[in-house]
């Protein structure tokens, strides 16, 4: 793992001087403020028990939804197209340093887009001078149990959308795939509870569904409890994923 | 004295050195689905060496070129880049290697110093050695003063290919693959990347592979051509002229009559004879192309000599006619179509 960090400071230096990044960065702080403002937006018409940053994470996928396809589209995909991917494996550098590095890179982008959102109670508080400083509207427990909720989930969801991208030399195919299966990680889930099947297999599975119901797992982060089991899910197909995105990196190069 | 008797043979073969190639493909097959692109390809590239490596389109230069650097596995066979085999330690043989892939793929938002730099980091060149190596291919490519600090996608061609070379040479590779390298390039970009080739000789090994046959036969110290996937020929240009042309061919522009030739030649050596004869021309000046063997070097003189004391002809223009690496070219991909090409066995 030797090219690791030289691979990874490449990447973020790469991040850093793109457009898209950039752009990627405006479009998510955007639509994350307008988020938040409608969260507060609620609390004028109606009462609410949850503290509003808890609401705020309720609604994390609108942005996994575009911001992960178009952080990590590109990352193999391009690379692949323009031959610089080949180029890079012609050095002594491995191929799973090589994808660690476009994941750690895309991750790390990913958390700091989340963590500049974390701003936005300060923002408002600052704004309304008179609010008392224990107000719901900066609930620590449910701030903190929601980033990491998003860091721990985030893990899976940019390895997916690098997974998506070394099956493809075309960044829209890229993006359309990615977005594709966070659509059904995130919802699918969540339907097939809403469905009430009977059949014996669903009665079976329903354990399985259930452990892996990401918006069960929120809830209970953005209450303030922190369970381990979601980091072990998401730890342990994270490694899967970008093992597998090594393998078909490798086939593909070596085809 | 029996020692003295026995000892000679075993103490010359311990005392010679073993001459290890830096380039070696022994059957090397690469097969995709039911496409045979390399088929049972044999050959060493020795130390210091620039070779040739010459095919028509789909050939499996590239192919060939791909496994040597580690991206592609072989179907069968062996491939050793310095003598380290590639399929077993890719790691170490990439160690040893240099590569310019065709299309010379770079980053575009990257300045041509930064890319080099990370380049030579990955390559594992010591810290403290990267500003003079990476100073060293520049001044070598010639990248030194204009284009040092350009933005890669704002170079033109010429400069992208100097960079991909640059990148190539940084580690001080044994061997260096380059496919391509003069693709889409303009006359004197060529003759650029020709001088640049040229300083690269006897130090480093460099297989090359390209369409443009003048440059090949200017810079390369003997050629392989490869055919649908087979080592068709391989050798230097004079020795693979013979092979494929055994007889020798001269060009004769004469005014008179040529049928008088056809007694004149048999004269001056067996099997010498016209094979063609132009028209006459406004001058009523005649082309004949006479053909003899090969094996005679003063036959040209005699032929000369020969027209000379004939009385009625005015003698223009008198030359040996020596084909070129594109009429070998020709010749050897020509044959190496046909099936169980006796060619194969040949350049063995």
């Amino acid at each position: 793992m030797r090219h690791y960090p030289l691979l990874l400071a490449h990447e973020l230096r790469m991040l850093a001087v793109s457009v898209a990044t950039y752009s990627a960065a405006f479009l998510f702080l955007i639509l994350m403020g307008l988020i938040y403002f409608l969260v507060l937006n609620g609390y004028n018409s109606q009462v609410e028990t949850d503290p509003p940053m808890a609401q705020y994470f309720q609604l994390f996928f609108f942005p996994v939804f575009f911001v992960v396809p178009l952080l990590t589209m590109k990352s193999l995909a391009e690379e692949r197209r323009h031959g610089t991917l080949e180029a890079m494996l012609t050095t002594p550098a491995s191929t799973l340093e090589i994808v660690l590095a476009k994941y750690t890179a895309a991750y790390l982008f990913y958390i700091g887009l989340w963590a500049l959102t974390l701003v936005f109670p300060y923002i408002t508080l600052w704004f309304l001078h008179g609010v008392r400083t224990d107000s719901p509207l900066h609930d620590t427990a449910s701030i903190a149990g929601g980033f990491l909720f998003v860091s721990a989930s985030g893990l899976l969801y940019i390895a997916l959308g690098i997974f998506a991208s070394s099956l493809t030399r075309n960044t829209l195919v890229a993006g359309m795939l990615s977005f594709s299966m966070l659509f059904v990680l995130i919802i699918a889930g969540y339907w097939l509870t809403k469905l009430q099947l009977q059949d014996t297999w669903f009665i079976h599975a329903q354990a399985v569904i259930d452990y892996l119901q990401t918006f069960r797992q929120l809830e209970d982060f953005s209450r303030g409890i922190v369970d381990t089991r979601p980091f072990f899910l998401y730890a342990s197909n994270t490694i899967l994923v970008l093992g597998l995105t090594t393998l078909v990196v490798e086939s593909r190069a070596t085809a | 004295m029996s020692v003295a008797t026995i000892s000679p043979i075993p103490v010359a073969v311990a005392s010679t050195p073993m001459v290890r190639p830096s380039l070696q493909a022994i059957g090397l097959t690469k097969e995709y689905g039911t496409v045979r692109a390399v088929e049972n390809l044999t050959f060493t590239v020795g130390r210091g060496e620039i070779v040739g490596f010459l095919g028509p389109n789909g050939a499996g230069k590239s192919t060939t070129m791909r496994i040597f650097a580690g991206l592609l596995s072989a179907t069968s066979g062996r491939a050793y880049v310095a003598g380290i085999p590639v399929a077993s330690a890719p790691d170490e043989a990439k160690r040893h290697l240099g590569f310019m892939p065709e299309m010379n793929p770079l980053p575009d938002e990257m300045r041509v110093l930064e890319y080099l730099r990370f380049r030579a980091k990955l390559k594992e060149i010591p810290r403290r050695k990267i500003t003079a190596r990476v100073d060293v291919a520049m001044e070598l490519c010639g990248l030194q003063h204009k284009s040092r600090r350009k933005i890669i996608g704002t170079l033109s061609k010429g400069f992208r290919q100097r960079v991909g070379i640059a990148d190539a040479i940084l580690a001080e590779p044994e061997v260096i693959l380059m496919d391509e390298p003069t693709i889409g390039l303009d006359p004197k970009q060529i003759l650029d990347i020709r001088r640049l080739i040229d300083s690269l000789r006897g130090r480093l090994t460099v297989l090359i592979s390209s369409h443009i046959l003048a440059e090949i036969e200017a810079c390369c110290d003997r050629v392989m051509i490869i055919n649908q996937g087979r080592l068709v020929a391989a050798g230097t240009t004079p020795n693979l002229r013979r092979e494929f042309f055994p007889r020798t061919e001269w060009r004769l522009r004469l005014k008179g009559d040529p049928a008088a030739l056809d007694q004149l030649l048999p004269g001056v050596a067996a099997g010498l004879r016209v094979v063609v004869c132009s028209a006459p021309d406004a001058e009523s000046f005649v082309e004949v192309r006479l053909e003899g063997p090969a094996n005679n070097p003063d036959l040209g003189e005699n032929i000369l000599a020969a027209l000379m004391q004939h009385p009625g002809w005015r003698i223009r223009e008198f030359a040996q006619v020596e084909p070129g690496l594109e009429q070998i070219f020709l010749a050897a991909t020509k044959q190496g179509d046909e099936p169980l090409s006796p060619l194969i066995r040949r350049s063995k």
